[in-house]
């Protein structure tokens, strides 16, 4: 372990774990509602990702563009188109799905994942889009003191410390929605127990939509945050992937145990870069699959989820 | 399923109602298509050859998934990853070892089989999607080992190794033509060895676990032995498939694919074919790879027609027809095409009174 690296590399790891927790929420808020584990959530982030990239003229010779918006706007029109993408896959791709067997379902959130990447490749293009409009320059830097660190100081890029307080942010409204309002209550009564609900006077049914819309929006955010940080390209799917060992980790059934995850994973994600052999620092990208397989070797309910009782 | 037969037709002896084949008209469609495929070099030309030659060793691996998922109702997104191990133990076993391919060929299997074993030791503590999660890390955690590890055997960043070509004797198996033969034989045999599985112990034994693991160790399953068998069995023959992949393409290594989609590829091709079913595999592996080859036409014939957008046009076909399709699947035939192949047969002896 390198340990002047250590302090650099704790921040930096938090700072990104608000990313991933954020596109961590999606995924148990779906499960949470209609019990879907969606697979396909990582290529909804991609996807969100690059529509936002061509909202704000990406791709077109300047003054060609069909649309150039400002980053604000094209993020509210991405928003909303990913809210409508939502919708309609709930309505055509998982209502029918209702009442399958569990292999279905996954399987029926991997075919839209497959089918999110190809279209996603033919309308948007393979490669890397570096033009991303960027709020801040990469080498506007906070400099904090801390003695001991690396040069004495931790540096903290604007991009990464913006990309956590907006998904910290988003998050935070997201719970403080999900257990607040009079919607998010009746998500909870569907979550809890679909008979009921019904017998309350929810929609069921709509309540599942909204949830997809939910998670569109969000998933949409979590790409523009990961978009700041690396660049537009397919392998945002991959790199939302990491959300999974996140929700397993916080446990399936909790959106706070999910953003603590997504906090963990980024720690763990960053802590490994600061050791000072060249194999630790290059597992960077498995271990937090190394530390899912832990997690369902000693605990599989995750930190806050529920055990299950098992009845025949 | 249960076979619908007209009345008065009983099986007389004990052998006749054990029989696999069971009329005339299937010895004769088990001998042509026996004799179209050990002919199928003389008459085809070389793409065919290919194409035949990787259907021939996907299905071997979508035989292993559909003894682990099919049977067993063990969520695996795995099976790329073990298709590797086995790739690179035979390759290894041939280059530095000296052996011969058909000495390697089996041992790959075994080695490809304990590393299954050793992910299949997650499948007793998770079940679900918790299992397809670990099955995910070792897809995950598989390549990386290959680039990161022991670099001088497995190639490093590189991704690849190259891979000898099988020789017996004399015979040099340097063409697809011949090389067919192997892949050929090799399925026979799984497909011999598989084709009765769900009538023995060891199947019904799976079958039971997927429907209730539960209920199934109350009857004296042991959960423990049998979902390690059932994930030795698909590693194993997933090790086998890549082998035979592996010296096929001449060169092994996560350049050559072996990546989280195929693996998704494969469960996908099971689905469309036929979950638990003997005719599965073969049903939705010889459907994706014609549907890829389409989607390869028509993405070219697009490039041809708007060559400034050809480099999305080629690559974005196949995964959008195979999404499509996957979902279109899961929606209108759950049960695959050896379920439509079912009812296509019951009505055609049904006939008049199809319906």
């Amino acid at each position: 372990m390198n340990w002047s690296l250590v302090p650099q590399q704790f921040v930096t790891g938090l700072l990104n774990g608000g990313t991933i927790g954020l596109i961590a929420l999606g995924i148990v808020l779906i499960y949470k509602s209609s019990e879907v584990f969606n697979f396909a959530h990582g290529h909804l982030v991609m996807f969100g990702a690059f529509l936002t990239w061509w909202f704000t003229g990406g791709g077109a010779e300047p003054g060609t563009a069909l649309i150039d918006l400002p980053l604000w706007a094209a993020v509210i029109a991405a928003l909303m188109a990913s809210m409508g993408i939502g919708l309609l896959i709930e309505r055509f791709a998982l209502r029918p799905m209702t009442g399958q067997p569990l292999l279905a379902i996954m399987l029926m959130t991997l075919g839209l994942a497959q089918l999110f990447e190809g279209m996603t490749a033919i309308l948007f293009g393979v490669e890397l889009k570096s033009d991303f409009p960027a709020p801040f320059s990469p080498s506007d830097v906070l400099v904090i003191p801390f003695p001991g660190a690396f040069g004495d100081a931790i540096r903290l890029k604007y991009t990464l410390v913006a990309t956590f307080v907006v998904a910290t942010v988003a998050a935070s409204l997201f719970i403080w929605f999900f257990n607040s309002t009079k919607t998010g209550l009746a998500m909870r009564a569907t979550a809890e127990d679909h008979e009921v609900a019904r017998s309350v006077g929810i929609k069921v049914s709509r309540v599942f939509g909204l949830s997809w819309g939910i998670a569109g929006v969000i998933a949409t955010l979590g790409g523009v945050l990961l978009a700041t940080v690396s660049g537009v390209s397919l392998n945002l799917s991959t790199v939302a992937l990491i959300a999974f060992p996140a929700i397993l980790l916080g446990g399936l059934e909790s959106l706070g145990g999910a953003l603590l995850g997504g906090f963990a994973i980024g720690l763990v994600q960053a802590l490994v870069q600061a050791s000072r052999l060249i194999e630790v620092r290059n597992s960077s990208e498995i271990a937090p699959y190394l530390l899912l397989l832990v997690v369902l070797l000693i605990r599989p309910e995750g930190l806050f989820g529920q055990k299950r009782i098992e009845r025949i | 399923m249960a076979m619908l037969r007209p009345a008065g037709d009983f099986d007389r002896s004990y052998e006749q109602d054990m029989a696999l084949l069971r009329r005339p008209w299937h010895y004769w469609l088990l001998g042509f298509s026996l004799l179209a495929a050990f002919t199928l070099p003389l008459w085809g030309d070389a793409y065919l050859v290919a194409t035949a030659n990787q259907i021939a060793y996907t299905i071997i691996a979508v035989q292993g998934l559909n003894i682990l998922t099919g049977y067993t109702g063990q969520i695996s997104l795995s099976q790329a990853a073990f298709m590797l191990v086995g790739g690179y133990a035979s390759a290894l076993l041939v280059i530095h070892a000296g052996l011969s391919f058909f000495i390697a060929l089996p041992l790959a299997a075994l080695g490809a089989g304990a590393i299954g074993l050793i992910f299949g030791l997650t499948s007793l503590r998770v079940k679900g999607f918790y299992l397809a999660f670990a099955t995910l890390a070792a897809q995950f955690i598989i390549p990386w080992l290959s680039r990161h590890t022991f670099k001088e055997y497995l190639g490093g960043a590189n991704g690849a190794i190259e891979v000898p070509l099988p020789q017996l004797g004399t015979v040099n198996f340097g063409e697809v033509s011949s090389y067919f033969y192997i892949s050929l034989v090799v399925l026979l045999i799984t497909t011999a060895l598989l084709f009765n599985i769900s009538r023995t112990r060891l199947g019904r034994a799976f079958v039971s676990i997927r429907d209730n693991d539960l209920a199934a160790e109350l009857l004296g399953v042991n959960l423990f032995t049998y979902k390690l068998r059932a994930f030795f069995i698909a590693a194993m023959l997933a090790g086998l498939a890549g082998a035979i992949k592996a010296h096929s393409q001449r060169g092994v290594g996560t350049e050559f694919g072996y990546s989280l989609n195929e693996s998704i590829l494969y469960l996908g091709m099971l689905v469309i074919g036929g979950l638990g079913t003997n005719l599965g595999p073969f049903l939705g592996v010889a459907f994706i790879v014609l549907l890829e080859d389409l989607s390869d036409l028509l993405g070219g014939m697009l490039a041809a027609a708007f060559p400034e957008l050809s480099g999305q046009l080629l690559t974005s076909f196949r995964p959008i027809f195979f999404g499509a399709a996957l979902m279109l699947f899961l929606i209108y035939e759950p049960r695959g095409l050896a379920h439509r192949w079912q009812l296509l047969r019951a009505g055609w002896r049904l006939r008049p009174f199809a319906r």
